[in-house]
């Protein structure tokens, strides 16, 4: 009904206001979307101006901007955000490695899962973030305590989510691989992995967020750099509108490590897709 | 070709309670012989299928195919299942060749067999394709592309097309009459439509309800390539009669 070419009169073509209504009109969030950004933010300044609110408490919009502005500058957010990421990449990277195939191992073996997993019930109910510091007293202040934190509390979801994911395999696609005489083998690189991987990453998913959170955390308990060790440092100096700065920083960094996921994602689960473009 | 000998099978449910699923099964099919089977729901016609293609066990009982005792899967048996389990992210060739690929056929020769299949079921210019870019009734053809690339001399086929419409279902028994012809398959069909059954086979196997019995067996003798008009007959509709009241004996209310 709301179809341009339907409405739109034979006659004479829609002017470019009509056309743009319309786009509004069948697709609303285009300009929806950027409104609530301008609401939040707009909000958040006239309130801190018009409330005089302390910088101390809660910096206005602006000043976070500055802030930002000059960190990027000066260089310091992107060194500190250099040592942050590497933290995270390695252990999201090594954890992710090692959930694939001590999942896939306890899956696939009765034995091992009989003597493993319980453990891996228990701790996964542990907050792992309570070993920070023992890991810290242990390895030290180097980025090698944060890489083994980060991994430690990614580790659990991406485990859980591959084991599930193996174990998920329909029984009819189980049936058509025995009808044909597959071997173990071949029945798990022809249709379990495969049917695995959007529990896989659904868990990578949820372990990079949790990375990040671990690094950050790691940094918070003893470092000498990163993007945690200068949230500490500001802390220190009652920087408010730089910490904000820091989390921005934080927050941009981890869309994009999630969208690298996203994007992969739809690469590799390619019969998967839910988002077929609309007509 | 295939044959079972006072063949039983009990399944124990979860509470460890046993059903006795098939009774005495005394059945033969001869070597390229169309033979269809319909019987009651849950008279054990799957059953009866899984134990012959050896993926479930049988309780007591002998089942030879070609001469051997059935102990396990075997390659020299093809199936195509009630619905088409394809692997979604396999194009269609690809599903087709995976019998290829499980049991380390070579893949040159039969690449060019898996087109010329896809071809007879009507399928060429969709081998690239995934199976979630295709009809029910495609999806279903390809299975059947599947259970065949491998040429094994028996095909099973647990009611293949019973979740398609009537008009694509006559087409695939058309379909499937030509494959059975040119591939010289020794066919183990299993419906619940009787004049699907009757169009298709050389006869018709009448099973009782749980626990599963031949309770009747038809020859089916109208000549070959049968078209669809055949189903217009007053022979075929007598005989689709006279198969009903056995079933209706049996204690399916239709
Ligand atoms: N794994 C199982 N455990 C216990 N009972 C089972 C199992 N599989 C099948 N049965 C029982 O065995 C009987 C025969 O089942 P089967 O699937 O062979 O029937 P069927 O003739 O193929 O029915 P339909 O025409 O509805 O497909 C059914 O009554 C069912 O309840
Ligand atoms: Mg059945």
């Amino acid at each position: 009904m709301n179809d341009p070419a339907a409405s739109g009169t034979a006659s004479k073509p829609p002017t470019l206001t009509q056309r743009w209504w319309l786009r509004v009109r069948s697709q609303p969030e285009w300009v929806c979307t950027p409104l609530m950004f301008v609401v939040i933010f707009g909000g958040w300044e006239w309130y801190v101006n018009t409330y005089q609110v302390s910088e101390l408490i809660l910096p206005a919009p602006s000043k976070i901007l500055v802030s930002l502005y000059d960190g990027l500058a000066n260089g310091i957010y992107v060194k500190a955000l250099m040592v942050t990421l590497q933290a995270i990449v390695l252990g999201f990277l090594f954890s992710a490695a090692m959930a694939f195939i001590l999942g896939t191992l306890i899956s696939q073996i009765r034995l091992l899962e009989a003597m493993i997993y319980p453990y891996v019930v228990a701790l996964q109910t542990l907050p792992k973030i309570a070993i920070a510091p023992l890991i810290l007293v242990w390895v030290g202040l180097g980025i090698e305590s944060k890489i083994i934190i980060a991994a430690l509390v990614s580790f659990f979801p991406m485990l859980v989510n591959t084991i599930a994911g193996l174990k998920s395999t329909s029984s009819d696609k189980l049936e058509l691989m025995l009808a044909l005489t597959a071997s173990p083998t071949k029945t798990f690189f022809l249709v379990k992995l495969p049917e695995a991987l959007p529990y896989i990453f659904a868990g990578l998913q949820i372990g990079i967020v949790l990375a990040v959170l671990g690094a950050i955390v790691g940094e918070f308990v003893g470092s000498k750099a990163g993007l945690g060790y200068l949230i500490i440092q500001m802390n220190y100096t009652m920087d408010v509108s730089g910490m904000f700065a820091v989390l921005v920083i934080l927050g941009v960094m981890g869309v994009v490590l999630n969208t690298i996921i996203t994007l992969l994602r739809q690469r590799i689960i390619f019969w998967q897709r839910t988002d077929v473009s609309a007509i | 070709m295939i044959l079972c000998r006072a063949v039983s099978k009990y399944y124990e449910t979860l509470e460890g309670e046993k059903i006795h699923a098939l009774a005495d099964i005394d059945l033969s099919v001869a070597d390229g012989e169309f033979v269809s089977v319909v019987g009651p729901s849950g008279c054990g016609k799957s059953t009866l299928l899984r134990l012959i293609a050896g993926i479930l066990s049988h309780t007591s009982g002998d089942i030879f195919v070609r001469g051997s005792q059935v102990a396990g899967p075997r390659r020299d048996i093809g199936i195509v299942f009630q619905t088409a389990t394809l692997l979604p992210w396999r194009n269609v060739l690809q599903n087709t060749l995976l019998p290829v690929d499980v049991q380390g056929l070579d893949k040159n020769t039969h690449t060019e067999r898996a087109k010329s299949l896809l071809q007879m079921v009507g399928l060429d210019g969709f081998e690239r394709k995934y199976p979630f870019e295709l009809s029910g009734g495609m999806q279903q053809r390809v299975s059947i592309t599947r259970a065949l690339v491998h040429d094994p001399a028996v095909l099973l086929m647990d009611e293949p097309f019973g979740a398609l419409d009537a008009l694509t279902r006559e087409q695939m028994n058309l379909d499937l009459q030509r494959i059975w012809a040119t591939a010289k398959k020794t066919v183990f069909l299993i419906t619940h439509s009787i004049s699907e059954a009757v169009f298709l086979a050389d006869r018709v196997v009448v099973m009782s309800a749980r626990p599963g019995r031949v309770l009747a067996e038809f020859k089916i003798e109208f000549e070959r390539p049968r078209s669809l008009d055949v189903m217009g007959s007053p022979e075929f509709g007598q005989l689709v009669t006279k198969i009903r009241r056995h079933l209706m004996v049996a204690g399916v209310l239709d």
